[in-house]
């Protein structure tokens, strides 16, 4: 298992912020996410290794968080925000409108491996509402078109 | 990234190098950054602790306790380290003002976070930021190591003979980790489940060290108090509600966003003046005055100062700032249901009562949205959310509890008109639930 040098530097540097190794974990465990795509078996026992954990203890610690995640996603991870403040102004309209424009429902991937879809909880979007989040990226104030727009950005991205 | 507003009533203490190019370390210092800590330098713990104190400041997560007091209850001397801990974990529904903070001034932050370490005796901190926030994680790692560069932090900060560290952290998506000792353990690198209390954080808390825990507005209002001075501080809200605090305007409303208003600001005026009023020429109908937590507030009941105690009062609560404005063309039903799916998700699962009640009560309200529920299901509703009151290690399940005890009890009416299997009277195809998706 080889993660970047970043990584590795990061990884190192904060072992050193705090009085446990422990510590590190679940920054740790978001960051090789990043990298690897999903949290699969190896980066688990890698992870574990480091850590002087048992796999238990890290899967315990994984299927907590929910932006962490043991199965492959999409290379964009559509997460738009199903709470209240975005309700109020068109969620759920949204949601159904990517659900069909890309074709899946909610915490699933498209065939092409490109788009994966979720409903999520509150985003910290309240006050620009209704709102997503393509992988870390916010996009707020939506409409349907300019949902439309973004996501063939990320789709042209690629190309 | 998140657009700013204005507007002439607010009084920007918090929020006033918003806009202004103040991540940048220098342009802060021009304005007046890191003059506050220079000052608390020559100050005595109790005296910074007491002008907290004097100030009013009190917790703008949510709980509402006064700061200063807060910081007083760390034991003078401890044989384990001492830590401040920035709670910058914003998820409460309805909120997004520690994003605007850690976006347009993180310096604030890192700043009360040393004011809190000289006043307690620590001499380092850590500054939790959740896991969506990735762009403010980064920015905090620029400020962080910006101030390390200028010798603010690390060994003798400011050539004082201090020494003070502060650590970025990362979280990974959980609401329940925004509460206090859950936010701990998953500072500890484990699931975050709450502990139980006592012993209270300022005594046992990280690694088993005393914890001072703020909310990240909090830290950031403790730079201007020293600067101004606690009098100054508490002058701008109402006794006992010192300061300012950053309103989050959002739902239907014709000009959301952040405002940060005196505290004791009237609420009616906030919606309407402030906010501009509801869209679409709609009535209002219902405000969720500090978050999803919060018991909602009927059209009738905004005539009030938006402070923690008149809120008490008026059976709910300030909360985190979050004010939702709810108009006539939505259910109740509905919007009671969205809630509670919301708890069930975050439920840790450690309690009992929360993990099933939640659970029972998502249950029974999808139901009753979709037109199958049946009278009894509404006293049910209230009963199984009163024996979740109180019954938990931590506030998660009074927060599902309170909101729909009050919508069943001001919105009675709408769950009656759902009843006898008709269609819910707000949709316009008819209630259509769609079957959850395990993944």
């Amino acid at each position: 298992m080889r993660f970047s040098d970043q990584f590795e530097a990061r990884f190192t540097e904060m072992l050193t912020h705090y009085p446990t190794k422990r510590s590190v974990l679940v920054p740790t465990l978001l960051y090789a996410q990043d990298e690897a795509g999903f949290l699969s078996d190896e980066v688990i026992t890698e992870i574990a290794g480091r850590l002087d954990l048992t796999e238990l203890d890290v899967r315990n610690v994984i299927s907590y968080y929910s932006m962490l995640t043991t199965k492959p996603r999409g290379k964009f991870n559509v997460q738009v925000c199903r709470n209240i403040s975005c309700l109020l102004r068109g969620a759920d309209e949204l949601i159904e409108h990517c659900e069909k424009k890309l074709g899946i429902a909610h915490k699933g991937t498209t065939p092409d491996g490109l788009f994966s879809f979720e409903e999520v909880e509150c985003i910290g979007a309240c006050s620009w509402a209704p709102a997503a989040q393509v992988n870390y990226d916010f996009h707020e104030n939506l409409t349907a078109e300019k949902m439309d727009r973004i996501l063939d950005e990320y789709r042209t991205k690629v190309q | 990234m998140a657009e700013l507003v204005s507007h002439p009533d607010e009084v920007r203490v918090v929020a006033k190098r918003f806009g202004k190019g103040a991540t940048n370390i220098d342009r802060y210092l021009e304005l007046d950054g890191y003059k506050a800590v220079r000052k608390a330098l020559g100050m005595q713990p109790d005296a910074i602790i007491n002008e907290v104190k004097n100030s009013g400041l009190r917790g703008r997560g949510g709980a509402g306790f006064n700061t200063g007091l807060k910081w007083s209850f760390v034991p003078k001397q401890s044989a384990k380290p001492k830590y401040i801990l920035c709670n910058g974990d914003e998820s409460e529904p309805g909120t997004c003002k520690d994003r605007l903070i850690f976006e347009e001034d993180p310096h604030s932050v890192i700043e009360g976070v040393i004011i809190a370490g000289l006043a307690v005796g620590a001499s380092s901190g850590y500054i939790y930021i959740r896991g969506e926030y990735r762009y403010l994680l980064e920015i905090m790692q620029k400020a962080i190591a910006d101030a390390y560069a200028k010798g603010f932090l690390g060994k003798n900060i400011f050539g004082s003979g201090r020494d003070f560290e502060v650590y970025w952290h990362g979280g990974a998506g959980a609401y329940e980790v925004g509460e206090e000792s859950a936010l701990m353990e998953s500072l500890e690198g484990k699931r975050g489940v709450p502990r139980i209390r006592p012993p209270f954080p300022a005594v046992v808390g990280l690694w088993g060290g005393p914890t001072v825990i703020n909310n990240a507005e909090t830290l950031a209002s403790v730079p201007p108090i020293i600067l101004g001075g606690a009098e100054w501080f508490a002058n701008l809200g109402t006794p006992k509600n010192g300061g300012t605090r950053l309103f989050c305007l959002s739902g239907h409303v014709n000009k959301p966003g952040v405002y940060e208003l005196p505290m004791g600001y009237n609420l009616k005026k906030m919606i309407y003046e402030v906010g501009g009023g509801i869209p679409n020429g709609r009535k209002l109908k219902a405000v969720v005055p500090g978050g999803s937590s919060c018991p909602l507030l009927t059209s009738e009941e905004i005539d009030l100062p938006m402070d923690f105690d008149t809120l008490m009062k008026a059976g709910s609560m300030l909360g985190s700032g979050g004010v939702v404005m709810v108009d006539d063309s939505t259910c109740m039903v509905k919007f009671a249901l969205r809630i509670m799916k919301f708890y069930q998700h975050e439920s840790c699962g450690w309690c009992i009562p929360c993990r099933e009640g939640t659970d029972w009560l998502m249950k029974t309200l999808t139901r009753f949205h979709s037109g199958g529920g049946i009278r009894k299901d509404i006293d049910n509703i209230q009963y199984l959310s009163e024996n979740m009151l109180g019954r938990t290690f931590c506030p998660l399940g009074d927060a599902a509890a309170l909101p729909t005890i009050s919508i069943v009890k001001k919105f009675r009416k709408e769950f009656e008109d759902h009843l006898e299997g008709r269609p819910c009277p707000f949709e316009k195809k008819g209630a259509v639930e769609r079957l959850p998706v395990f993944a």
